[in-house]
């Protein structure tokens, strides 16, 4: 049983309001020292069965067709073990 | 004759009803279509309209495009279907990627809605001849998500292919790249906008003015006349 993240962020030249206020909020709260902020979404997608080469290949092409918008988001997909314990 | 005129209903539409009466008004016939059917009941042309399209989960536009409406649409609109999208279906538009760019939260995070002055850029699209080329007009705009982004690349085409369609005047109300309120496709059947020319078509109603009229009487003029 396995997890499957998937990131997904705005391109790097694509303005960030949002996580441009919150970067503004920070030393208000006493946090200094913090240049930039931007904001992304993280996917989780258990998987029922073995996570194998072809399970992430359609997961990639899952993300990169709907999860994300590549005119304006970039993304990244990686295998996160669960612990049996942890259930 | 008249020309039959399809308003796509999505869970979450707002505008669709708003929509067929423009057509109404224009001399058109509206026909209803229906997010899950695939039949687009051999429409002349199709509108996808305003509202919050599946709440606009994931991204504005992003899950009423894998409906299964939309596959015909997208197939449709390639061999020269015309097909007006407006708001949310500009949204939409941009996620079938048949309009180029995306669509992401207004520069100041706030909902807006408000007149808006326009410039019609380009008077040469299937749903644009009834306007003259640097034309102002007033039409209302409503949005949480309305500014337009684009590579420069992309930016560059569109300007000097003249894909820019409509341009906002005097205000840019949410932080779209090149003042940009609405483009085409290369073929000029594919408009989307942000602007609402549904809610300007009759006096009495809107901005007091009929300046979204002509979206729809220049579509009737060119579906007629074919």
């Amino acid at each position: 049983m396995a997890r499957v993240v998937v990131d997904v962020m705005l391109k790097p030249e694509i303005l960030d309001p949002q996580g441009q206020a919150v970067q503004r909020a920070l030393p208000r709260l006493g946090f200094e020292g913090i240049s930039d902020v931007r904001q992304g979404k993280r996917f989780e997608l258990e998987v029922d069965g073995p996570v194998d080469e072809a399970a992430l290949a359609r997961i990639h092409d899952l993300a990169e067709s709907f999860l994300a918008n590549t005119v304006i988001e970039d993304f990244t997909v990686r295998v996160e073990e669960v612990a049996e314990a942890a259930k | 004759m008249t020309a039959r005129i399809g308003v796509v209903t999505f869970p979450g539409s707002l505008d669709d009803r708003d929509t067929q009466r423009a057509i109404r008004v224009a001399g058109a016939e509206p026909v209803a279509l229906w997010h899950k059917d695939k039949d687009l009941k051999q429409v002349d042309a199709v509108v996808l309209c305003g509202g919050f399209s599946y709440g606009d989960y994931l991204r504005a536009g992003a899950i009423a495009r894998f409906s299964p409406v939309m596959d015909t649409v997208i197939d449709q609109a390639k061999a020269g279907l015309p097909v007006l999208g407006i708001c949310n279906g500009f949204q939409i538009l941009t996620e079938a990627h048949l309009l180029p760019g995306g669509m992401l939260g207004n520069d100041h995070l706030h909902f807006i809605c408000r007149d808006q002055k326009l410039r019609v850029e380009n008077a040469d699209t299937a749903w644009t001849t009834d306007y003259e080329a640097g034309q102002e007009i007033h039409i209302p705009l409503k949005n949480m998500d309305g500014r337009y982004v684009a590579d420069r690349y992309t930016l560059d085409k569109l300007e000097a292919e003249g894909r820019v369609a409509f341009r906002y005047l005097d205000v840019n109300p949410n932080g779209s790249l090149n003042d940009i309120a609405g483009i085409t496709n290369e073929a000029g059947n594919v408009v989307g906008l942000m602007p609402h020319p549904e809610h300007a078509v009759e006096s009495l109603i809107g901005t007091g003015r009929t300046d979204g009229l002509p979206f729809f009487t220049s579509i009737l003029k060119k579906l007629v006349n074919a």
